[in-house]
């Protein structure tokens, strides 16, 4: 079936900004959609309110909006522009809910515009609970039989029909509190009775016990004509009970047999064809590990974050071959992108093991429970491809960038064999390594796996990793030992810690023995036809199948990581764009990376793609192979920029600036001889390493201090402290993890906070543009809201601001990017802090500005000048428009977490909100966000004694736009006595009704909670805060940020302003 | 050329007590040796009997089925390279052989489990091999092994445990290899009848199915519908099948050259001039093309596996399917007024079935029974069913 003609011009809605579970997938999935749009002559027109995407460029798109992804603003787009066709399964969830809005409210069918992909019943009949179930009964497919029950009888008939162990879930309860699994009537009438009273609405849903099942995915596809296909099945090895988003998930399934495997996949087929899904679809099965019950779990109509793992897994690229089937193409009229010889109707076969892992944000909210279960919790994912498990799993874990490298990572051995069984029964990240302390222990599979119950094969498998630690630390080490340590993927650092030998020594053994890594292709088909597409992973049981070639000078880039809190999806954005770039001066580009959600990882990017870990040892085997000229640190993150002297020892030449001068800006002492060389200056601040040592520098510094390790991102581990407590609880938590580098302690000055990016050629700067966040110092600068360009500083301020830059980066002999951060109070310009490389503000600068920014980085790289490149050094003019970039949270996913803005980053996304007046910008950014105020008009206002005087006017603002103030005692006296009106309400230790009751109550909109600075000596603020989120009530914990709340909610606009950013130059 | 350690493997028997812990780790097994016409060596560890063979070497991509793969007579005289390199993972599943024995000569894998972990597992693939006196060679890499396959096409080898000092005697040997008489040493040697399925109180057809080294899942696949399959021997005269009166003619699948059948070629084209409905299956396809006068050739490296995407041509609809083939009939060499293509192999344009003019004769060269690999065309047995009289 070939294209409809009909389709000339389509709108692709994109999924907004990161949250947890809904990451950097789709900016793949939606730029290979679009890209696969545009190159069959389609007009595509993005709307996606996230500015870091690679699909919001003008290159990608033809037309590019950036704006909050609500039913007002794709209305008005679609009005405006006018397309023939939506295509809404590329955006996640947030895409297929505004189609289904769409839909809903008739528009599409009044304005012809067409859904293409699926259609709105598709969605429905997947994702409406009861016409899922109806559909999935309808072609014979279990589901886990359910029912809603409102009393103890019916609760206890149901679960007689239903049959024991059940799992019981009061309805609205905070966090599934109140439920559990019964074995028997009298469990389940406890049970029931309880979770009865604790439901607000009275309702406990009793449901078939599917938890310990093994969880086993399928992704399928299927055009219009009904070809159907499956592109990749994979196997949790977690088993149910643990979001697929948190599992260790491996692919191809291990433990299934032909007869399981089939059962599945052919139900999957069935169900895909049922829905009349023409796209990707994505089946979650619970299959029953002793027999072949099983059931349908969950199905996405959609592109999703597995679908994307499977891309990654098979070399199928199941977005775009997506794309063209929403355009009429059948499977088997579509190019297999990979071979070039066969088609997209066929299965992926693997020759290897994919190991996926999780990234948990546990490092950054270290109150939150770090325990597993149905919400996900990861902010991102690393997978590891390798020619055996173990060695997937060992290469997946020191992928992660968490401090971890191996097995013996985490130290459970003070546990003793009760301590490790209760240990074991806790459902958490560390999961892994506790199965590996009780395999030490001698504890049995069967014991282990009745548990967790993990599939036993698992547990072998981790198992053969322990003997291999204990068959190394016995020694000696032969070279056949260390073959086959190599072969499941033992680094040598961790051989040689476990052996005693230096690393140089093991490397020389390696060279002498030829055991080095060899590289084998992912050719979608297990080597049964050729393949051209580069996209290579190491082993060490093969020979290599990279072909040297040197036509061409060669730049190795290497890629940011998983995505996690401080170093998201802007990092892709730059290190795509830098390869981009290197490929147009005439470079063979490689990209190393291990994050399967990226645009990055996507094998027609660079030249050659690695998917390997980015450490020292993995990188260096690439080098060894490939010998490239140079390679490129600065657009990667902390992830490259820790790699640095690692190539520098390697003998690969580092582009743009030099590893010394990057030290140079980490370094305090180097650092503060060169603020001094250029006469900027900056907090006064010391540097430490003990708890002693740190103290006498706070009290000499006077409190309040910030406080943090040097060489991270995303402020990592950085606290503000008013007293000495406060020093010694955050320097014992900086110190869990051992530091290289010291620690920096200085004073902590308020005042408002200003970013620059700039490009430097070694003489001439480029500053696009000067950013103004609207929180006062002490929040982070990726938490606080952005303003481009800076509304309220001085032409004084503002050529002192540029004055500084220049120096800088001639000071540090930047080639390429940086990044600075500065306080300003009155007149005064401090630094704050300064980063030899691109930050998490390119990708919004660029797009605002019009300046592609890191492109103009790479060819300065390259070699040009700004001035050679038609650029006018210095700061370029103010673009038209205001553009606001807001962070956005997912604190409700995490609990236990506590929300309060700091000086550690804790968003995991953001949005722009771009428009010729700052009211509008700002209304954009908080639509973008998701605030959506307001509906109960009642708030709740609680602050510290030190803000009271500030909060009145705030408090004043919301008054006069209509809320109802409730305040705690303190806060409601100051207020009333300054003419607002506020009721006061109980605190939370006090009788009901109290603060707590009326946020449950579900009529607050809004939350102000300025809580004291230092560590937190009440809990009261945090356990208000953690309801409040989980309640879906908005909590502001920044003066500043409320009111620009105010000024938001004052200025309501009525018809929205839509900008192309494609259109935005500014040359 | 290779050199590995591997694991180590699970020797045990399923009735001993199962002790996981190891201590094999850098214990050296014993070695064997793949050594291919070409010359290429490839050096791993022995699994199985340690006894030589000369076979020749294919290549299966399934990612499950390996027991199926091991118990499908179509392997016969050959020895099968598995491309997924974690084989026996999910253990011996006795209940799905599709035949009493394993047939291939040898089993080359990269990685044995250590364990098998299903809950219907009941013996090793280590025991199995050995049980059955087949040898196989892990710790080798594959994905070298089958790129060689691919690119100079299937070649015969010999894996053994003994060490040569020179590799031009044991090669020499094995240039005179060829498959020779496999469906005869695989096919059923006594008629036997398989009942309906149960559900069924009287078998709604009655089907003869002529075992050319047939699977398992063809007759039960005829069962589980509702036929009672009476299964010939391959050297059955027509004339008694045909005296049987049966409904419908199942052609099974089989190993080896199909030309080399030249009895069994003459017998079925009087299967051809009844007016029986005949499906066949693989080498049952390219028995009745051969009697009906076109030709088949030897493909460079056949096609095994679970992914092969074939075009109906009357529905225009492809389906993934299982196959398992090294010759194909040449479509040129069609007469257009006896056959005509039906199904195509979107991958490389190959035939993958026929459809007989006037008569009610449908052939493919995939395999609709799976077992391993998609079911996605169990339809074409409701055809068959249908093509019989029956309700589809």
């Amino acid at each position: 079936m070939p294209k409809n003609p009909q389709i000339k011009k389509v709108l692709v809605l994109g999924s907004g900004p990161i949250i947890i579970g809904q990451a950097a997938e789709f900016d793949y999935a939606g730029t290979q959609a679009c890209r696969s749009l545009k190159e069959e002559g389609i007009e595509v027109v993005l709307l996606n309110s996230n500015p870091a995407t690679i699909m919001t460029d003008k290159d990608i798109a033809d037309r590019v909006y950036i704006e909050p992804l609500t039913l007002e603003v794709v209305e008005q787009l679609i009005k405006k522009e006018k397309p023939d066709s939506v295509l809404p399964t590329l955006g996640g969830q947030a895409g297929l809910n505004l189609a289904m809005e769409l839909e809903e409210a008739g528009f599409l069918q009044e304005n012809n515009v067409r859904l293409i992909g699926t259609t709105a019943l598709t969605i429905k009949k997947a994702e409406d609970r009861e016409m899922f179930k109806e559909t999935m009964e309808k072609i014979g497919e279990p589901v886990a039989p359910s029912d809603i029950v409102e009393n103890v009888e019916d609760g206890l008939r149901i679960a007689e029909e239903i049959g024991y162990p059940i799992v019981l879930r009061p309805a609205y309860t905070l966090g599934g509190s109140g439920g559990g699994i019964a074995q028997n009537p009298e469990e389940c009438r406890e049970i029931l009775e309880n979770g009865l009273r604790l439901s607000r609405v009275g309702q406990v849903l009793v449901e078939r016990c599917i938890a310990g099942w093994k969880e086993i995915e399928y992704e399928v596809m299927r055009d219009g004509a009904g070809n159907v296909i499956t592109v990749c099945n994979m196997e949790n090895i977690d088993p149910v009970g643990v979001h697929t988003g948190d599992s260790i998930v491996v692919a191809p399934s291990q433990t299934l047999g032909d007869k399981e495997y089939q059962m599945l996949r052919t139900s999957a087929l069935n169900i895909i064809t049922e829905l009349g899904i023409t796209g990707g679809c994505n089946v979650q099965y619970a299959l029953h590990p002793t027999s072949f019950e099983y059931c349908v779990i969950e199905v996405n109509p959609r592109v999703s974050r597995s679908s994307a793992l499977a891309s990654k897994a098979t070399g199928y690229p199941i977005a775009k071959v997506a794309a063209k089937i929403a355009l009429g193409y059948t499977l088997d009229e579509i190019k297999n992108a990979v071979t070039k010889k066969t088609y997209a109707s066929f299965e992926p076969m693997l020759d290897y093991c994919v190991v996926k892992m999780p990234r948990l944000p546990f490092d950054k909210f270290i109150s939150a429970k770090r325990s597993l279960g149905t919400q996900m919790k990861a902010t991102g994912e690393v997978m590891s491809i390798c020619t055996n498990f173990e060695g997937g799993l060992m290469k997946a874990i020191r992928s992660l960038e968490q401090h971890v490298d191996c097995l013996q990572s985490y130290d459970f051995t003070d546990l003793d064999v009760d301590g490790l069984r209760r240990q074991l029964a806790e459902v958490d990240d560390r999961r892994i390594w506790v199965i590996a302390e009780a395999l030490r222990r001698g504890m049995s599979y069967d014991e282990i796996h009745e548990i967790t119950k993990i599939d036993h094969w698992f547990i072998d498998k981790l198992s053969i990793l322990v003997e291999m630690e204990q068959a190394l630390a016995k020694g000696p080490l032969t070279p056949e030992l260390l073959k086959e340590a190599k072969r499941i993927e033992f680094p040598d650092n961790v051989i040689s810690r476990l052996t005693g030998v230096p690393q140089d020594e093991i490397k020389a053994m390696r060279k002498e023995n030829e055991i080095t890594a060899a590289y084998k292709m992912v050719d979608t088909c297990a080597a049964e036809f050729a393949a051209e597409t580069p996209y290579y992973y190491s082993c060490f049981d093969g020979s290599n199948e990279v072909e040297y070639t040197h036509d061409k000078k060669k730049v190795l880039v290497l890629g940011s990581g998983p995505i996690r809190i401080g170093q998201g999806i802007e990092f892709d954005f730059c290190s795509v764009h830098s390869t981009w770039a290197f490929s147009k001066e005439g470079y063979e580009t490689i990209i190393v990376n291990n994050n399967p959600e990226t645009v990055s990882t996507d094998f027609d990017i660079a030249d050659k793609l690695y998917f390997e870990p980015l450490t020292p040892e993995d990188v260096e085997s690439i080098v060894d192979i490939e010998k490239p000229d140079g390679a490129v640190v600065q657009f990667g993150g902390q992830t490259a920029i820790k790699l640095t002297e690692a190539l520098m020892k390697m003998g690969v030449p580092i582009l743009g600036t030099a590893a010394e001068d990057v030290d140079a800006a980490e370094d305090r002492e180097l650092f503060d001889a060169i603020l001094e060389q250029c006469d900027i200056p900056r907090p006064a601040g010391h540097t430490v390493f003990t708890i002693e040592e740190a103290k006498v520098a706070a009290n000499e510094l006077g409190y309040p201090v910030l406080v943090r390790p040097s060489y991270v991102l995303g402020g990592q581990g950085m606290q503000i402290c008013i007293n000495d407590h406060d020093v010694e609880e955050f320097i014992g938590i900086i110190n869990q993890i051992a530091q290289d580098h010291p620690i920096l302690v200085d004073k902590y000055i308020v005042g408002k906070e200003i970013e620059v990016d700039a490009v430097c050629d070694g003489e001439d700067i480029l500053i696009p543009g000067i950013m103004e966040h609207i929180e006062r110092t002490g929040v982070h600068s990726g938490d606080s809201i952005s303003v481009y360009p800076a509304k309220s500083i001085t032409p004084t301020v503002e050529a002192k601001l540029v004055d500084y830059t220049e120096k800088l980066a001639r000071a540090l002999h930047v080639k390429g990017m940086i990044n600075i951060q500065f306080i300003v109070t009155g007149e005064d310009v401090y630094i704050i802090e300064v980063n030899p490389r691109s930050s998490r503000t390119v990708p919004y600068i660029s797009k605002v500005t019009g300046i592609p920014i890191v492109p103009l980085a790479t060819r300065v790289i390259c070699g040009h000048t700004l001035k050679e490149l038609g650029y006018k050094p210095g700061l370029q003019k103010k673009a038209d428009y205001i553009a606001i970039k807001m962070p956005v949270f997912s604190f409700e996913k995490i609990r236990g977490a506590d929300i309060s803005l700091g000086p550690e980053m804790k968003s995991t996304g953001e949005c722009l909100g771009i428009a010729k007046t700052f009211n509008e910008a700002l209304y954009k950014a908080f639509q973008g966000a998701g605030l959506k105020l307001p509906k109960h008009k009642n708030m709740i206002i609680t602050v510290r004694e030190s803000e009271h005087e500030n909060v009145v006017e705030i408090a004043r603002r919301f008054q006069n736009v209509g809320y109802k103030i409730f305040a705690t005692r303190g806060t409601a006296k100051v207020l009333n006595d300054n003419g607002v009106k506020a009721l006061t309400v109980r605190k939370l230790e006090q009788e009901s009704p109290n603060i707590l009751d009326l946020i449950l109550g579900h009529e607050v909109d809004l939350v102000i909670d300025i809580p004291q600075q230092g560590a937190e000596r009440s809990h009261d603020g945090f356990v208000i805060r953690r309801n409040a989120i989980e309640t879906g009530v908005h909590v502001l914990t920044s003066l500043d940020t409320a009111g620009a709340l105010a000024t938001s909610l004052e200025n309501r606009a009525q018809e929205l302003t839509l900008i192309d950013i494609a259109t935005v130059e500014n040359l | 050329m290779y050199n590995l350690i591997n694991l180590g493997l699970d020797t045990k028997k399923p009735d001993e007590p199962r002790n996981y812990k190891s201590e094999r780790i850098g214990t050296p097994y014993m070695k064997a040796f793949l050594i291919l016409e070409d010359g290429t060596v490839f050096e791993g560890t022995s699994i199985g009997s340690t006894k030589e063979i000369i076979s020749e070497i294919v290549f299966n991509t399934s990612m499950t089925g390996y027991l199926e793969v091991l118990t499908d007579p179509s392997y016969a005289g050959q020895a099968v390279v598995m491309t997924y390199p974690l084989i026996g993972n999910y253990g011996i599943c006795y209940e799905d052989m599709e035949s009493e024995r394993p047939w291939p000569d040898g089993f080359i894998v990269r990685e044995l489990s250590r364990i098998p972990s299903n809950f219907r597992s009941e013996d090793t693939i280590q025991h199995f091999l050995e049980k059955h006196d087949i040898p196989g060679i892990s710790g080798i890499d594959t994905r070298a092994l089958t790129k060689i396959l691919r690119e100079k096409g299937t070649m015969n080898g010999m894996i053994t445990t003994k060490v040569y000092a020179d590799y031009a005697e044991p090669v020499s040997r094995m240039h005179s290899y060829s498959v020779k008489g496999v469906v005869k040493a695989t096919s059923c040697k006594e008629k036997h009848t398989i009942r309906a399925a149960e559900a069924f109180a009287a078998p709604i057809k009655k089907v003869a199915l002529l075992d050319l080294g047939a699977k398992s899942n063809i007759a039960n696949s005829l069962a589980a519908r509702g036929c009672e399959v009476t299964v010939y021997p391959c050297d059955t005269p027509a004339s008694e099948i045909l005296a049987s009166n049966p409904d419908g003619i199942m052609l099974s699948n089989g190993p080896g050259d199909p030309k080399e059948n030249v009895e069994i070629i003459a017998e079925i084209k009087k299967l051809y001039d009844s007016e029986t409905p005949i499906f066949a299956i693989c080498l049952g396809h390219q028995l009745m093309a051969l009697a009906t006068g076109a030709d088949t050739f030897k493909l460079k490296y056949g096609h095994r596996g679970g992914n092969h995407p074939v075009k109906d041509h009357e529905t225009g609809r492809v389906y993934i399917s299982s196959q398992n083939h090294g010759y194909a009939v040449n479509p040129e060499s069609l007469d257009a007024k006896i056959a005509e293509p039906a199904f195509t192999n979107v991958n490389d344009g190959t035939n993958e079935g026929l459809r007989y003019i006037g008569k009610n004769i449908f052939t493919v060269q995939y395999h609709p029974e799976a077992c391993p690999g998609p079911q996605d065309s169990a339809y074409l047995f409701d055809r068959f069913i249908k093509m019989m009289g029956g309700n589809e």
